[in-house]
């Protein structure tokens, strides 16, 4: 029997690589695997809940499957846009993005 | 007679249309524009007078003012009481002054054909003579105070836009500012005097009889109102000390100082004071004498300026201050509302408007004479003239004929309004009976001075060789015949007393021979003086008497002095006394708190400018801490 601990512990250690990950990593591309990191992990922990707790419910898978077609188009807008920023940049570090600030 | 809002409707129109769309019309297109407008605005003022003066009397013959024809109220103030309304009043004085506007303004829109002939900005030029046009009709049919001073405003308006019509030239400018800070500066009392009257009479309109419980709780404070009103209609009158614009004024084109700065806008002070003659001759009739003692040094200070001056407007302008105080001298030596007397005690309300409709008519035709001269030899001085009689006959005779008017010989119109005014004053006392019998013996002379310096004495033969100066074209003549042709007939020919009396009543005219012999031969006099003085080639009397005089000649040339006198008050004493320490205290006291706000603002928006760093992961680390913090404070 897997216990819910085992299922929480491996998903605080991804949403935490993946806040380590944002902060730290200066490629928009990794940032953007971070993010993902971050939300599978939330992902992971509606589906755990769901199983443990209320075994009758679905409400939780649901929401999985929702957040990942969301995090799927929002991947889909952000390379989008990180190809165009490389087309203008030739470069898609975060560093290189201060144009934008004024 | 529902038609008369026409006559303030037409004028409007025309100068919306001119206004708007002129630069698309060709200067025949649009000078026919204005000028059929105001043939139609003539048309239906004569109509409207006709229907007007052949109305049945009251039983006792007395001229009703109608109820206001056009009448709404405009700013309904309080439930009851105070409002403002707008319409149009017929009586007496209004419809004498439709006429005499609709008159002049049409001669003058015919006229200005000729004399602007080819000038830049024509559309422009017809586009204001149709406002001016409009907002005069309104002022005179106003059924209250308050729509007058609207329409009183617009006026000056159109007087300043018409005295710049040459924008280039800076003396144009200037005197377009001057006149309208000058009247501006009067009509600020004119507007106060308003306020006090509404505030303490309760009401704004004309009719007299029916508020008269208004007017006697009024008490101290009417006699107040009016002396302020009359300020305001001192400065659109030029009396003296506000005449300084009008001299200037003469900048304008020649056709606009007739029409403006001589028959109708200049008159609306004493229109004003005929308007609300009940109220002066009922309740403040010592103040009303006020008037004429400033009207009676006003005439004899221009009258005194205008024998020396060397520009024939500028003469024309000092005679029509002169005439127009004279005017005021009628309204102010009123002494009550009588009648069955030989001469009653408002007889000088009858003179008055008398006069100015007589000098409406010879004024316009001596300011549109000069321009047919200033037109045939480019210049405003009497030194480019003289002889010119051989040139312009037309010209030559009409101006004549005016001359002779205004010193009141008759049979001109002149004579007989003049001798009405004289008639009234020795009536009031015999001091300012034989003052202005003195005074207009003073016009006889400059008039006949200026005549002779055009037209006779001695020819400018070099500046003539080379410019031969001619005849104006037909358009402008036509105004000076018809003109003149009124001046010889409306004296003797129009019972001007049965329409226009302070009663309403029938007045007849009759002639006091005493006074009517003293002017003439006082005017005759004076003629001849000035035929022998200035009528031959060489002028030996006149400049023996320059140089024996030299002090007093030339404080009259500059016009003693009055605008120095502005100029010192204003430069001196108001802008670096008082306009100075309170400029000093808006730009650093006032203006400095707002600056120091700003740059309070802009430097700590500067400092704190680096937290927007762009960096989303610098946000996002902020954001991390910040929702660690809050877990650890819902943990603990």
């Amino acid at each position: 029997m897997i216990h819910l601990e085992y299922i929480l512990i491996i998903s605080a250690i991804m949403m935490f690589a993946g806040v380590y990950g944002f902060l730290t990593r200066k490629s928009t591309l990794a940032i953007l695997l971070s993010i993902e990191l971050m939300l599978n992990s939330t992902d992971i922990n509606f589906a755990a809940f769901n199983r443990m707790l209320y075994p009758d419910g679905h409400e939780g898978y649901f929401f999985a499957l929702f957040s990942i077609a969301i995090s799927a188009a929002e991947s889909a807008i952000a390379i989008a846009i990180m190809i165009n920023i490389y087309r203008m940049l030739k470069d898609i570090s975060v560093g290189k993005l201060e144009k934008m600030k004024w | 007679m529902e038609y008369t809002i026409l006559i303030l409707l037409l004028p409007f129109l025309s100068f919306l249309l001119l206004g708007i769309a002129g630069k698309w019309f060709s200067h025949r297109a649009a000078g026919l524009i204005g000028t059929c407008c105001l043939a139609v605005v003539t048309i239906l003022s004569y109509m409207t007078a006709y229907d007007f003066f052949t109305m049945p009397r009251t039983a006792e013959g007395v001229i009703e003012a109608m109820p206001p024809v056009v009448n709404f109220t405009w700013l309904p103030f309080f439930a009851e009481g105070l409002k403002f309304e707008m319409g149009i009043l017929l009586d007496p004085i209004s419809v004498m002054m439709l006429i005499v506007i609709s008159t002049v303004s049409f001669m003058v829109h015919i006229y200005s054909f000729g004399y602007m002939h080819g000038e830049r900005g024509f559309q422009r030029y017809y586009a204001f003579l149709s406002l001016f046009t409009m907002s005069m009709l309104g002022l005179v049919v106003a059924t209250n105070i308050f729509q007058m001073y609207l329409f009183w405003e617009l006026v000056g308006v159109s007087s300043y836009l018409l005295i710049g019509f040459y924008y280039t030239s800076p003396a144009a400018i200037a005197a377009s500012k001057k006149a309208f800070i000058v009247t501006r500066f009067a009509d600020m009392f004119f507007l106060i005097g308003i306020l006090i009257y509404g505030y303490y009479c309760g009401t704004f309109s004309f009719d007299f009889a029916g508020e008269a419980r208004g007017f006697a709780a009024g008490g101290f404070m009417l006699p107040t109102a009016l002396l302020l009103m009359f300020i305001g209609g001192a400065g659109k009158s030029a009396m003296f000390p506000l005449h300084i614009w009008l001299p200037d004024a003469m900048e304008g084109p020649t056709p606009v100082s007739a029409l403006i700065h001589a028959a109708t806008m200049v008159v609306a002070g004493v229109f004003q004071i005929a308007r609300l003659f009940p109220l002066w001759i009922q309740y403040a009739p010592d103040t009303l004498h006020i008037v004429a003692w400033v009207g009676a040094f006003t005439a004899f200070y221009a009258a005194s300026v205008a024998c020396v001056q060397s520009d024939i407007k500028r003469v024309l302008a000092f005679s029509t201050i002169s005439q127009i105080a004279f005017m005021m001298v009628a309204l102010g030596v009123c002494t009550e509302i009588t009648t069955g007397h030989e001469h009653p005690g408002s007889l000088g309300y009858m003179a008055s408007m008398f006069h100015l409709f007589t000098h409406a008519m010879f004024k316009a035709l001596l300011f549109l004479g000069a321009g047919c001269i200033i037109h045939a030899v480019h210049s405003n001085e009497m030194s480019a003239m003289g002889g010119l009689r051989k040139y312009m006959p037309i010209t030559h005779i009409t101006f004549l004929i005016a001359c002779l008017a205004i010193s009141g010989i008759p049979p001109f119109s002149g004579f007989f309004s003049k001798d009405e005014i004289l008639t009234a004053c020795f009536a009031y006392s015999p001091a300012m009976g034989w003052i202005m019998t003195a005074i207009a013996g003073m016009t006889a002379f400059y008039m006949f001075r200026l005549y002779y310096g055009i037209f006779w004495g001695t020819e400018n033969k070099q500046l003539h060789a080379e410019h031969t100066p001619h005849e104006a074209p037909l358009t402008m003549t036509v105004p000076l015949m018809v003109l003149a042709l009124i001046t010889i007939f409306c004296g003797w020919a129009l019972n001007f007393g049965s329409y226009v009396s302070a009663d309403g009543r029938d007045y007849q005219i009759h002639l006091d021979w005493s006074v009517a012999g003293t002017s003439i031969v006082v005017a005759i006099v004076a003629i001849a003086l000035a035929t022998f003085i200035y009528a031959r080639d060489k002028q030996p009397v006149a400049d023996k008497l320059a140089s024996q005089f030299s002090s007093l000649h030339k404080w009259a040339y500059h016009r003693f002095y009055m605008d120095e006198v502005y100029q010192f008050i204003t430069h001196r004493i108001i802008f670096a006394h008082i306009s100075k320490p309170i400029a000093w205290f808006d730009r650093h006291v006032v203006d400095g708190f707002f600056n120091f706000l700003a740059w309070g603002t802009n430097a700590l928006g500067f400092e704190i400018r680096g937290l927007q760093s762009g960096s989303v992961q610098k946000y996002a680390f902020v954001f991390l801490l910040g929702a660690l913090l809050l877990l650890f404070i819902m943990i603990i």
